[in-house]
C-alpha cells in the first residue's frame, strides 16, 4: 500500500522527536497495566459516574463512565434506561475503557516533512496552532483557487458531525460517509421505494415480539446490534422460528429451525419463489392486500413462473424447504420479519434484492405491526442559532447525479472525482476525513490510491493511527468519546428519547475534541458566528432548555424518554394508514423505479461464479469488533486479535490445508494479501465460498497489538459492482485463490 | 445457600462481553482471564450445529484444587464458592494442575487468580459482573438451596448438562441445552 507522491507514512518512522518520547500535557492517572496492577475490585459506590453515549459502533448504547478517586476509567456500564442498551453493552462497549488506556493512540498533531534526496516522508510533531492553522490555509486555498466546494469532507460517527457544521459553513457540501453506498444504502432505497420509509438505524424491527424472524445474509449475535440480539435472545425465549439464509453457518443459523445455505449470489431468486407459493398458494391476508398494497395483479403475474422448482436450479435450496419456509412466514403474518439486514451492498443488484424483501414483507403485511416493523419516532433536537449556511455550487448531490436515487453522498463519486483521468463534472481537489479508515472501508484500494495521489492535501482526525493517517499531510488527534462532549444522541425508536455525552476524564495526551477542532478551525477562516460558544457543553444545554430539561438534568439521568406524539406505534387493523410512496399504498409494483426507468419488480441476474480453484469471498464481522476501528483495543485484541479464512473440509483437504496453516490470498485481478492469514477448517460453510471477519491485516507498525495480524479482505475487493440505482458499491463478487508457499509471495 | 450459574446455549451467540466484563469488574492483568468463550462445532455440512459456552470456574462442591492446596488458600466460602485467598497462596500451582476445567491462572503478583463469582457484589446483593452485562440475558446465578429461585425453576424445567461430569467433582456451572 503505497502512492507515489503521497507516500505512505507508517506512523512509526517519525522524524526527529518520535512519537515515544512525546510526554502527556494531562495526567495520565496511571498507565494502562498500572490499572491492573490491583487485584482488589472496586466498589461500586465509590466510583463517579458520568453519562456518556458509546462510540465503538454506531448504534451508540447510553452508559454511565466509572471514574475511581484516582481519576482512573475502570469501567463503563450501560444505563437501564436506554433503549438501545437496556443497562448492558456489548463486549465493544465495555471494552470501551481500552479505547481510553492504549497506549497507540495518536497524543499530538503531526505535520508531514517531505523526504529529501529520496528519503521517505516523515511526520514531525507539531503544536495545534501549527496544525490548525496549516489546515486553515489550505482550505482558503483551495477555496480561493478551485472553490469550496473542492474540498472534500469523508466521516463517520460522531466526530464527522461537528465537521460537516464546519465544511457547511464553508461553502462545501462534498460530503460522505461510507455508511451509505458501503454499506446500508441500497436497503434505504429498496424499503424507501415499498413503505415511503427509509429502515434507519436502530432498525424499527419489532423482534422482540416476532414469531418468524427471516434473516439473509445478516448475522445478528456476530454483528453486535445491541437492541436487535437482546430482542433476539428474548425472541428465543419465546419460541421464534428463525429462518437464516447464509451460505455459512453463522451464529443465528445455528440457533434457526431453518437455515438455508444458499449458493451465494442467488438470494433474488429465493425471495421471487417465496413470492410466488404465497401468492400461488394463497397465503396472504385479501382484504389486506387490497386495502393496503398497490400492484398486486402485476406481481403476481411478474412471479407466475418463479416457482421453487425454477429456484431449486439456481440457489441449491430444495423446493420442499421453499414452501415449508414460505408457509411459515405466513403463518406467522404480520408477525413476521424479512430483515432488512445493514451491510447490505453485494453485487450491485442490490437495491432490487432490498426491494424483494421489502415485498415480502408487504405481501404479508408487517410494515407497521407487532412483531414485523413498529412506527419509529425520534425527538427533534432544537437547532441551535446560528447564521444560515452559505449555498454552494455543487456538492454531494451533483457528484452522485448519475445515480437518480442517491440521497447522501456517495464516497466512490467523491473519490472518483478526486482522479483527475476520470471523466466526472467536478473535480475534488482536497479532503478533510474524519473518523472512517479509507483503506478497510473502500473497495478498490487501486483507485483510492490514485485519488489519494491526485488530491492536493489530506487532513486526517483520529484517535488511533490507523492506516488511512499514513497518507495524511496533517493528522489531528482526536480524544476518545469518554472524554468529549458531543451532540445529544436522538435517534428512531419506540420511545423517542435522547441521550447525552459529556467528558469523564480530561483529553489524555495532547488530543482534543472534535467540536474544538472545527471551532479554532472555523476561527481562523472568518466563520466565528457559526461557533458562537466557548465549550460545547453550552449548545448542548441550550437545546436541552428548549426540550424542557437542562444539562444538569442529563448529567444526571443520562437519557431521557418523551411522550410519542406520531401516534401508536403500530397500524390497527382496517386503519385508514397512508404511505410515504406516490400511490399512498405499499408499493409492491413501485412507481419511482418504474418512473426512473429501473425495474418496477425485481429480476433476478445471473452473477459470475469462480473459475476452479477459486472461491467466492465473504466477509461479515466479529461480535468484540467493529471493523478495524477496534482490532488494537487492548481488552479486544486479547478476545481476538486476528482473523482466520474459513475454508470448508474439502477444499482443505484439496490443497492439503491444515489448521492455523499461514497462506496468502489471491484474487481474481492477481492482487495479493499484504499479509497471511490462517486456516481455519470447518464445516460451517459451503465449499464454494472462504469467510473471513472484515478488519484485519493492519499496516500501520503503530498499531502495536494488531499490526499484519490476519489478512485485510478490502484488499481483494478490486471487482466493484456499482448498484445503477443509488451508486452502492457491490463489493461480494470477488474471487480468491490460495497461496501455500509463503516464500513466492515474501521473497 | 448454594451459589451456582445455569447459562442457556440456545440463547448465547458467544460475543465474550462476559470475559470483558470480567477483566474491568475485577482487574484481570492484560493476558489473563477468569472466564472464556468456547465453541464446539459437531455434524457435517450443511448438518452442522455449534454449542457456545461461557466457561469459568465450576465452584465444585468436592473441589479437587482445594484439597491439593497445601496452604489452605484455595478455600470454600459460603455459598459454596470456591476462593484462593491471596495472602496465603504461595503460588505453587497444585490447584492449576488439579482444575479439570483450566480455570486457574497465575497472577503476575505471584498468586494464584479465578472466578469468584464476583464475591464482592454478590455480598451486596448484586449480579455476578458478567451475568450483569450479558446482552442476552443468558446466565443465570442464584441460590439452588431455594427451589423458588430463578436458577432453580430454570434447572428443573430445561435439559442441562455439567462439563467433565467423570471428573467426580460436582460442578455448579449448568449448560442449559
Amino acid at each position: 500500500m503505497r502512492t507515489n507522491r503521497r507516500q505512505f507514512i507508517k506512523i512509526s518512522a517519525l522524524g526527529a522527536g518520535g512519537l515515544a518520547a512525546v510526554t502527556s500535557t494531562t495526567s495520565l492517572g496511571g498507565s494502562f497495566l498500572g490499572i491492573f496492577d490491583s487485584a482488589d475490585p472496586g466498589r461500586d459506590i465509590d466510583f463517579k459516574r458520568t453519562a456518556t453515549y458509546c462510540e465503538v459502533c454506531f448504534w451508540k448504547c447510553a452508559a454511565w463512565t466509572n471514574v475511581d478517586k484516582e481519576g482512573n476509567i475502570v469501567k463503563i456500564i450501560g444505563n437501564d434506561d436506554d433503549p438501545h442498551c437496556n443497562g448492558r453493552l456489548c463486549p465493544r462497549g465495555t471494552g470501551g475503557v481500552g479505547m481510553y488506556n492504549d497506549s497507540d493512540r495518536l497524543k499530538t498533531p503531526l505535520i508531514r516533512v517531505k523526504g529529501e534526496n529520496g528519503a521517505e516522508d516523515t511526520f514531525r510533531e507539531a503544536s495545534w496552532k501549527e496544525a490548525l492553522d496549516l489546515i486553515a490555509s489550505k482550505m482558503k486555498g483551495i477555496k480561493e483557487k478551485y472553490g469550496a466546494e473542492s474540498f472534500a469532507l469523508l466521516k463517520h460517527g460522531s466526530s464527522g458531525a461537528h465537521f460537516e457544521h464546519l465544511f457547511k459553513a464553508y461553502g462545501s457540501d462534498t460530503i460522505g460517509e461510507p455508511a451509505y453506498a458501503q454499506c446500508r444504502g441500497p436497503r434505504e432505497q429498496g424499503f424507501g421505494a415499498t413503505f415511503g420509509s427509509w429502515v434507519g438505524s436502530p432498525e424499527p424491527t419489532d423482534i422482540r415480539d416476532t414469531k418468524c424472524l427471516v434473516l439473509i445474509g445478516s448475522h445478528i449475535g456476530e454483528n453486535m446490534h445491541n437492541t436487535q440480539v437482546q430482542e433476539l435472545a428474548e425472541a428465543i425465549d419465546k419460541n421464534v422460528t428463525i429462518i437464516t439464509v447464509d451460505p455459512r453457518l453463522s451464529t443465528v443459523a445455528s440457533k434457526s429451525q431453518h437455515w438455508l445455505p444458499i449458493k451465494p449470489a442467488t438470494d433474488i431468486a429465493l425471495m421471487l419463489a417465496w413470492m410466488h407459493v404465497i401468492i400461488y398458494d394463497e397465503l396472504y391476508d385479501d382484504k389486506y392486500i387490497k386495502k393496503y398494497t398497490y400492484g398486486f395483479d402485476e406481481l403476481k403475474q411478474h412471479v407466475k413462473n418463479y416457482t421453487p422448482e425454477w429456484a431449486y436450479g439456481i440457489t441449491t435450496i430444495e423446493p420442499t424447504v421453499i414452501r415449508e419456509t414460505a408457509r411459515k412466514m405466513a403463518d406467522a403474518a404480520p408477525a413476521v420479519i424479512i430483515h432488512p439486514g445493514r451491510h447490505v451492498v453485494w453485487y450491485g443488484d442490490d437495491t432490487q434484492r432490498e426491494r424483494a424483501m421489502a415485498i415480502l414483507n408487504g405481501l404479508l403485511g408487517s410494515w407497521g405491526k407487532r412483531g414485523g416493523f413498529y412506527l419509529k419516532e425520534k425527538v427533534k433536537i432544537p437547532k441551535y442559532p446560528q447564521p444560515a449556511y452559505p449555498h454552494p455550487k455543487w456538492g454531494w448531490e451533483e457528484v452522485s447525479e448519475d445515480f437518480p436515487l442517491a440521497q447522501m453522498g456517495l464516497t466512490n463519486e467523491i473519490i472518483r472525482s478526486s482522479i483527475p483521468e476520470e471523466n466526472t463534472k467536478h473535480k475534488v481537489k482536497a479532503w478533510f476525513v474524519s473518523g472512517t479508515n479509507l483503506p478497510k472501508s473502500i473497495p478498490d484500494t487501486k483507485n483510492l490510491e490514485k485519488a489519494l495521489d491526485s488530491i492536493e492535501f489530506l487532513a486526517v482526525c483520529d484517535t488511533m493511527p490507523m492506516d488511512v493517517t499514513g497518507y495524511a499531510d496533517v493528522v489531528l488527534p482526536e480524544c476518545t468519546y469518554l472524554e468529549r462532549y458531543d451532540k445529544l444522541r436522538s435517534a428512531t425508536n419506540r420511545e423517542p428519547s435522547i441521550a447525552l455525552r459529556a467528558p469523564a476524564v480530561k483529553p489524555k495526551y495532547n488530543s482534543k475534541p472534535s467540536w474544538w477542532m472545527a471551532k479554532k478551525l472555523g476561527e481562523r477562516l472568518g466563520l466565528e458566528a457559526y461557533f458562537d460558544y466557548n465549550d460545547y457543553s453550552e449548545v448542548i444545554d441550550w437545546q436541552l432548555r428548549k426540550l424542557g430539561s437542562s444539562l444538569k438534568e442529563m448529567k444526571r439521568l443520562g437519557v431521557k424518554k418523551f411522550d410519542r406524539t406520531s401516534g401508536p406505534l403500530y397500524i390497527a387493523d382496517g386503519e385508514d394508514y397512508e404511505f410515504a410512496t406516490n400511490t399512498g399504498k405499499v408499493e409492491l409494483y413501485s412507481t419511482e423505479l418504474a418512473d426512473l426507468g429501473f425495474d418496477p419488480m425485481p429480476k433476478y441476474t445471473a452473477h459470475p461464479e469462480p473459475e476452479q480453484g477459486f472461491y467466492r469471498l465473504i466477509y461479515g464481522r466479529a461480535p468484540m469488533h467493529t471493523f478495524s476501528r477496534t482490532s488494537n483495543n487492548p481488552n479486544l485484541s486479547e478476545l481476538r486479535d486476528e482473523n482466520k479464512l474459513w475454508v470448508n473440509p474439502k477444499v482443505a483437504k484439496l490443497w492439503s490445508l491444515k489448521n492455523d496453516q499461514k497462506i496468502y490470498l489471491k484474487n481474481q485481478d492477481g492482487v495479493v494479501t499484504t499479509f497471511p492469514i490462517k486456516v481455519r477448517i470447518t464445516e460451517r460453510i459451503r465449499w464454494d465460498s472462504i469467510y473471513m471477519v472484515h478488519g484485519f491485516g493492519n499496516a500501520n507498525k503503530k498499531l502495536s497489538r494488531s499490526y499484519g495480524k490476519g489478512a485485510s479482505d478490502t484488499e481483494m475487493i478490486t471487482n466493484v459492482m456499482i448498484d445503477p440505482i443509488m451508486g452502492g458499491t457491490g463489493m461480494r463478487g470477488n474471487f480468491v485463490t490460495f497461496i501455500i508457499d509463503l516464500k513466492s509471495v515474501e521473497s | 445457600m448454594r451459589y451456582a450459574m445455569a447459562i442457556d446455549t440456545k440463547k448465547c451467540v458467544g460475543c465474550s462481553d462476559c470475559v470483558v466484563a470480567c477483566q474491568t469488574e475485577n482487574n484481570v492483568p492484560e493476558g489473563f482471564c477468569r472466564d472464556w468463550v468456547t465453541e464446539s462445532v459437531s455434524g457435517t455440512y450443511p448438518q452442522v450445529e455449534i454449542e457456545l459456552r461461557s466457561e469459568r470456574c465450576n465452584h465444585c462442591e468436592d473441589a479437587p484444587c482445594v484439597r491439593c492446596c497445601p496452604t489452605g488458600a484455595s478455600q470454600i466460602v459460603d455459598g459454596g464458592i470456591v476462593i484462593v485467598e491471596h495472602d496465603e497462596c504461595i503460588g505453587c500451582g497444585a490447584c492449576i494442575e488439579s482444575c479439570p476445567y483450566d480455570a486457574r491462572y497465575v497472577h503476575p503478583e505471584g498468586y494464584v487468580d479465578k472466578c469468584t463469582f464476583c464475591l464482592h457484589r454478590v455480598t451486596e446483593g448484586l449480579q455476578p459482573a458478567c451475568v450483569s452485562v450479558c446482552p442476552t440475558k443468558c446466565m443465570y446465578f442464584g441460590d439452588i438451596d431455594d427451589p423458588n429461585s430463578e436458577i432453580s425453576n430454570m434447572l428443573k424445567t430445561r435439559k442441562q448438562k455439567t462439563l467433565a461430569p467423570e471428573a467426580g467433582t460436582n460442578p455448579h456451572i449448568f449448560y442449559l441445552v
